[in-house]
């Protein structure tokens, strides 16, 4: 669901879309305007920041903390966190009931399941705009074809395929995992950039590049590209976190990689050893409560982007600031 | 049928017909792209696994029958094809005689009916939300209020499932911890057998509508913003309508459209995020048949749920699609 946040505004306002050329470019143009720049969005720069202090955190957890303690069986059984009774500093965060220690799983899950993410996302994004360029530009015989595919793509339960393929794969790494997902994230960021394209093809200074006989290539690249940034961020940003989403949902069935603790992982082994009834809070909490960091960071990423692109959401938030306070 | 053309139904319900068999296909081919024999290995596998099969030698003996699996591929995926069609997905390779339209059968209205309710409810609670953080009159407490309500848009629904868990039952030992009614009554129509599926039934929902809500609320929002500014509504105001009036008859019935659409794009990820809310409760829908399936290697009843989860929510799309003419009369399908 989260692959499609940024669709109902994105793919609604199509009026609205044709002011936001202007204010990308006013970016570059007018680099001395001081704060009239529109990415530096409060929720943009909130939601980059607590997915980058979850990377540099757990940068910092490789240099300090002993990895080798992720694997099983490398510490005592269900210890709790160390300000509770029975726990100890050796294992801050405790551990849970296969004697992996939690710091160590929080440290390696973490970059793991970022990973998935920006596979996903990276994947996704650069599909998204060659598709979406071929969809919208080029039109015709290319853009049914690309169109129905995304389409089905979208409307079908994607999990429920990705769990057909997931059960035949023998070897589950991170990187196969984050393809198979790829596998339907690419839906999302193409039906957003065809949409736009769409829309910014028929503008005046699109018709003047062709008029000029400027190439095609360098149409689309050079003159639309630029413009289309916020739009591409935002796929990129609703694939990744759909990817991830899609990968946990996956790891909770039990189809996740069996050897590598991702973050989705470790939640899935808490539900299957009911830690929740075990009182177990730091087993299945931790990493739930990263992953939902992780989650809110990525959404504010892509509402702040949304802001970006489309200028009206953005005047309307002073005067819902004057009312609220 | 203002708007609803004859090429429009024809061309859309081939895009009904396209997914299934797009779907359907790759479900074919996947299990054949794996090295080895399909039933010996997954024979194999269940060995492994619970140590003996029941009636193995007849389970094979079944199977080999029923794929004909010395059929060229052609016929075998014909007779695939063919075996879908009339929803006879044989026998489950886990419990034997068990036939998988059967398990389906059981646990499909569970499954339709949280997501019908949860959905339908998370529709127009969002939707409320969405318009009235863009009013221009909502009172100033409840725009305090609001953006609050959004606080679990971005957390998976099975995540916030866990934390419902954790809360309600564990700590609070409001709710039922799992399961779709209490185990010793008899499921029929009587009030306490529907008691207890509701009271089975809250937490799961509410996980659902509680995560789906904010994605409503935000596409409201967006497109009330959007319709803010058209001349009808300073012609309505300038008329003298009523606010309440002008916001339910000329805002939210022109904003809310889109939202259908984004009903249409959402419904694939909001049927997986159930499956997974219903295995996270124990819940006896497809979810739990679904993992079920999965930790037992049972490929068959894994194919039949799959197949059923794809026809259900390409079936409610189509139905959607097919209604949304008819709600805007803006559209028209006449030529594109």
């Amino acid at each position: 669901m989260d692959s499609n946040l940024t669709a109902p505004s994105a793919t609604g306002p199509g009026s609205a879309s044709s002011s936001s050329p202007a204010a990308t470019t006013d970016t570059t143009s007018s680099r001395p305007a001081r704060i009239s720049s529109p990415w530096a969005n409060p929720k943009l720069i909130t939601g980059a920041g607590i997915v980058a202090g979850i990377l540099v955190l757990t940068a910092i957890g490789h240099a300090v903390v002993d990895t080798s303690l992720a694997r099983a069986a490398s510490s005592p059984l269900n210890l709790p966190p160390f300000w509770m009774e029975g726990g100890t500093l050796a294992h801050p965060l405790g551990t849970e009931n296969s004697g992996r220690d939690m710091l160590a799983l929080l440290v390696v899950g973490s970059p793991m399941t970022l990973q998935i993410g920006l596979v996903v996302g990276l994947t996704s994004m650069v599909l998204g705009i060659v598709f979406g360029f071929a969809a919208g530009y080029l039109g015709g015989v290319v853009d049914t074809v690309i169109r129905t595919l995304s389409d089905t793509a979208l409307t079908i339960p994607s999990l429920a395929i990705l769990v057909v393929i997931a059960a035949y794969v023998r070897e589950m790494n991170v990187n196969t995992m984050a393809f198979i997902v790829a596998l339907f994230a690419w839906a999302g960021p193409t039906r957003l950039i065809r949409a736009q394209v769409l829309s910014m093809r028929e503008q005046g200074y699109i018709k003047m590049a062709k008029l000029s006989a400027l190439s095609t290539p360098h149409i689309m690249f050079r003159e639309m590209l630029p413009n289309l940034l916020p739009y591409v961020a935002a796929g990129f940003i609703g694939a990744t976190s759909g990817g991830i989403l899609a990968a946990v949902g996956l790891e909770a069935l039990g189809l996740g990689p069996q050897r590598i603790p991702t973050l989705g992982m470790t939640v899935s082994r808490a539900i299957e050893g009911s830690a929740i009834l075990r009182g177990m809070w730091w087993w299945w909490g931790l990493p739930t409560l990263i992953l939902m960091l992780i989650f809110a960071g990525l959404f504010l990423i892509a509402i702040g982007l949304d802001e970006v692109a489309n200028p009206r959401l953005r005047q309307a938030r002073p005067a819902r600031g004057k009312a609220a306070a | 049928m203002r708007g609803l053309t004859i090429g429009y139904v024809l061309r859309r319900i081939g895009m009904f017909f396209f997914t299934i068999w797009a779907s359907a296909t790759v479900m074919f081919v996947i299990p054949r792209l794996a090295p080895g024999d399909p039933i010996n290995a997954m024979v194999t596998r269940i060995t492994s696994q619970a140590g003996y099969v029941e009636n193995s030698a007849q389970l094979i003996q079944a199977w080999r029958e029923r794929f004909g699996l010395d059929d060229s591929l052609w016929v075998q995926y014909l007779r695939y094809l063919q075996s879908l069609l009339t929803f006879d997905f044989g026998y489950s390779m886990a419990q034997f005689p068990v036939e998988v339209a059967d398990m389906i059968g059981q646990a499909l209205p569970w499954t339709i009916g949280l997501l019908t309710i949860s959905t339908i409810l998370s529709f127009f609670a969002g939707t409320a939300i969405g318009a009235l953080m863009a009013w221009r009159r909502t009172p100033g407490w409840l725009r305090l209020f609001l953006p609050a309500t959004l606080t679990f848009t971005a957390i998976p629904f099975y995540i916030l499932g866990l934390l419902l868990i954790y809360v309600f039952v564990f700590t609070l030992g409001l709710f039922p911890i799992s399961g779709g009614y209490r185990s010793e009554l008899e499921p029929g129509f009587n009030l306490l057998f529907i008691n207890s599926v509701i009271q089975h039934g809250t937490l799961p929902a509410l996980s659902i509508v509680l995560a789906s809500m904010g994605f409503w609320a935000l596409g409201m929002r967006g497109m009330m913003i959007t319709v803010a500014g058209e001349d009808y509504l300073t012609l309505a105001r300038a008329k003298g309508l009523r606010p309440l009036e002008i916001l339910l008859k000329y805002e939210v019935r022109n904003a809310i459209l889109p939202q259908i659409t984004a009903l249409v794009l959402g419904l694939g990820g909001i049927v997986g995020g159930t499956v997974l809310v219903e295995y996270i409760f124990g819940y006896p829908g497809m979810g739990a048949l679904l993992y079920q399936s999965i930790s037992n290697a049972d490929y068959t009843v894994l194919q039949g749920i799959v197949f059923i989860l794809i026809l259900t929510t390409v079936t409610a799309v189509l139905i959607i699609d097919l209604l949304y003419p008819l709600i805007d009369p803006r559209i028209t399908y006449e030529r594109r």
